[in-house]
């Protein structure tokens, strides 16, 4: 699979990072599956709910989940991804974010040095949890996306 | 019919791409262990090695979440709707720029220290680092606050915050074992600071030297996860409520009287708030506090230790909080009851409508106002001991209870408990000089106005009651 985004797309996201540093950002990706591509058509930038250590962690939980999940229902589309922002690291993912990761899902990090967004990958969990691996990001642009 | 079970689309790929399935079974468990069982790809993301669900694996019986129901013993139904909800967490590794802000990471010691919480499935590593880093703020350091202090310290919350302003005294030992023989006469917080390192050096002591107010109370509060609330008295118990519903926080309540307590988790988001309970305070003076009523020492130990164990199943998310419930406990019957409590529509700190949207004045509220004057009707210790040497005639009448008299009691004084006196004023003769003492001199005052109001006007209350007396006459006679 890959995962297609939009330059705006990955513009947002990366503005998401710089308005968020120091701490994290995260948001969920929606869109559709098309063949074994993964079209992003909607980000929906979400609050980190991590307060004690917004730094180095981010949380979406379950009620944003759910109410996001219910929004992109209405539009037609699913969740395909998360993404979230690892300020002063590169964007790779840490042992803690494949412990806590779902199957399937793009997780999209962008890295945050000194405040200035910088390199942005994809990643999928292995299906025996043990790694992720690197998934490649196919930027095309669209007539319309959903801002 | 079957219960439906919504599959999010993570874990699609393992049910055929199907973002539904019917299935039946009488729990939540039962359901869960034969999606796992028939989808063998589904196991490993719903369910770690040891066998427990996931901590970012969701699932909603129908609206409700199960940790807030009987988790995965929770019964389902032909025709409920099971989801399972991701909530999704991750984040830089923790070494480096953001270290200092990491999730609390356990030393050796605290592992040692903290080995049967981590052994239990309920708490292990991840429990005790929500401990951890958990900020609990006690109100009062008194009877309720010391438990809960005691053993929220030594669960390991991390962060303990007391508002307290009293100074330790010997009355205090009887039940508030948070402060020691060693440190009467110093403040509850520096007792209750000292006490707690000694207990756990790991937690971190913020003291407040000040009456909650409706002035400082939010900025108090606003950094604290849970409150707990060990006041004695009602202005201040409106305050930590209103306070708790303007900031949504978690108000785990106690309060106890003689040989009865109650208990429960107000939070206005989930459940009831106090004033759903009781909208209005009793009349000033209805209630004693415990130093006019008495209370038996154990008795702010079981409920202050209640108030802690619900404050650390609220840091944990275990269990079945004691939210829209309300725990009775009658010592002298060994009885606890429970009664389900209801949020209030028409509340009006919690309600639809709310009208109470900032703090007010409290003391008001309560019908708390300015004390009456009493100039010229209350005479001091030394000054009764020398009028009534001049004086034999004078009467002094001891307002106290019986078992009071008991204890301690002045040579001399006609014993008429307060409640009595209406009814027994025929014995008194009106050409006598009178003056009434209790114990510290607030109870003698209403029976001068009692006695005034019966046309009595010859009389006067002992200030600072026996205990003045104690200290300033007659010191054969034990304090209490």
């Amino acid at each position: 699979m890959t995962l297609v985004l939009d330059p705006r797309q990955l513009a947002a996201i990366r503005r998401h990072g710089e308005a968020a540093y120091p701490a994290e950002a995260c948001g969920l990706i929606g869109g559709a599956v098309e063949g074994d591509r993964k079209v992003a058509l909607q980000l929906v930038p979400l609050a980190n709910q991590r307060t004690d250590s917004a730094r180095n962690r981010y949380l979406i939980d379950p009620t944003s989940f759910r109410r996001a999940q219910e929004r992109l229902d209405r539009d037609g589309l699913e969740v395909i991804g998360v993404y979230h922002s690892h300020p002063d690291h590169p964007p790779a993912p840490s042992a803690f974010d494949r412990d806590h990761a779902w199957p399937w899902l793009s997780y999209v990090i962008v890295g945050v040095g000194a405040g200035h967004a910088a390199d942005l990958k994809s990643w999928v969990l292995a299906d025996d949890r043990g790694v992720f691996d690197e998934e490649s990001i196919t930027i095309e642009e669209r007539k319309a996306v959903w801002q | 019919m079957a219960v439906t079970i919504l599959i999010p689309t993570p874990l699609r790929p393992y049910v055929g791409g199907r973002d539904a399935l019917e299935l039946e079974g009488g729990s939540v468990g039962e359901l869960l262990e034969q999606l796992a069982g028939e989808h063998a790809g589904l196991k490993r993301h719903l369910f770690a090695d040891d066998g427990r669900l996931r901590s970012f694996v969701n699932v909603y019986v129908n609206d409700r979440d199960i940790r807030q129901l009987a988790q995965r013993e929770t019964p389902v139904k032909a025709g409920d709707t099971v989801s399972i909800i991701p909530s999704i967490a991750g984040g830089a590794t923790a070494v480096g720029v953001g270290a200092q802000h990491a999730a609390p990471l356990l030393s050796h010691e605290e592992i040692l220290r903290y080995s049967r919480h981590l052994i239990l499935p309920d708490v292990g590593v991840e429990g005790q680092k929500k401990l951890k880093a958990a900020r609990v703020l006690l109100v009062g350091a008194g009877g309720l606050g010391s438990p809960a202090a005691l053993y929220l310290a030594a669960a390991g919350v991390g962060t303990l915050g007391i508002v307290d302003f009293d100074v330790v005294d010997k009355t205090n030992l009887q039940r508030q074992v948070l402060h020691g023989t060693s440190t009467v006469g110093m403040p509850k917080l520096e007792s209750a600071k000292q006490r707690i390192h000694d207990l756990n050096p790991n937690v971190r002591v913020e003291t407040f030297e000040t009456r909650l107010t409706a002035e400082n109370a939010l900025d108090i509060m606003r950094d604290f996860d849970i409150v707990a609330d060990g006041t004695d008295n009602f202005p201040t118990r409106y305050l930590v409520n209103d306070a708790c519903v303007l900031l949504d926080k978690p108000n785990v309540y106690g309060s106890i009287f003689r040989f009865e307590g109650q208990a429960s988790v107000f939070h206005a988001r989930q459940g009831p708030c106090y004033r759903c309970l009781y909208s209005e305070p009793p009349p000033p003076g209805l209630v004693p506090s415990c130093a006019e009523g008495g209370v038996l020492g154990v008795l702010p130990g079981i409920i202050g230790s209640i108030q802690a164990m619900e404050t650390i199943k609220l840091i944990l998310g275990v269990g079945e909080p004691l939210i829209g419930r309300l725990v009775l406990f009658d010592a002298l019957k060994l009885q606890f009851r429970e009664l389900k409590l209801e949020k209030d529509p028409d509340c009006p700190v919690c309600g639809t409508h709310p009208t109470v949207t900032e703090l007010i004045d409290y003391e008001a509220f309560c019908g708390i106002g300015a004390e009456p004057s009493y100039d010229g009707a209350e005479i001091t210790a030394q000054d009764l001991r020398t009028e009534w040497d001049r004086s034999p005639d004078l009467l002094v009448i001891d307002v106290r209870e019986p078992h009071e008299y008991e204890i301690a009691h002045i040579d001399g004084a006609v014993l008429i408990p307060l409640s009595e006196l209406p009814t027994r004023l025929g014995e008194l003769d009106g050409h006598r000089e009178i003056v009434t003492h209790c114990h510290h001199g607030a109870r003698s005052l209403k029976a001068l106005e009692i006695l005034k109001a019966a046309g009595f006007s010859k009389v006067r209350s002992l200030r600072g009651g026996i205990d003045a007396w104690a200290v300033n006459v007659d010191p054969g006679i034990p304090r209490y």
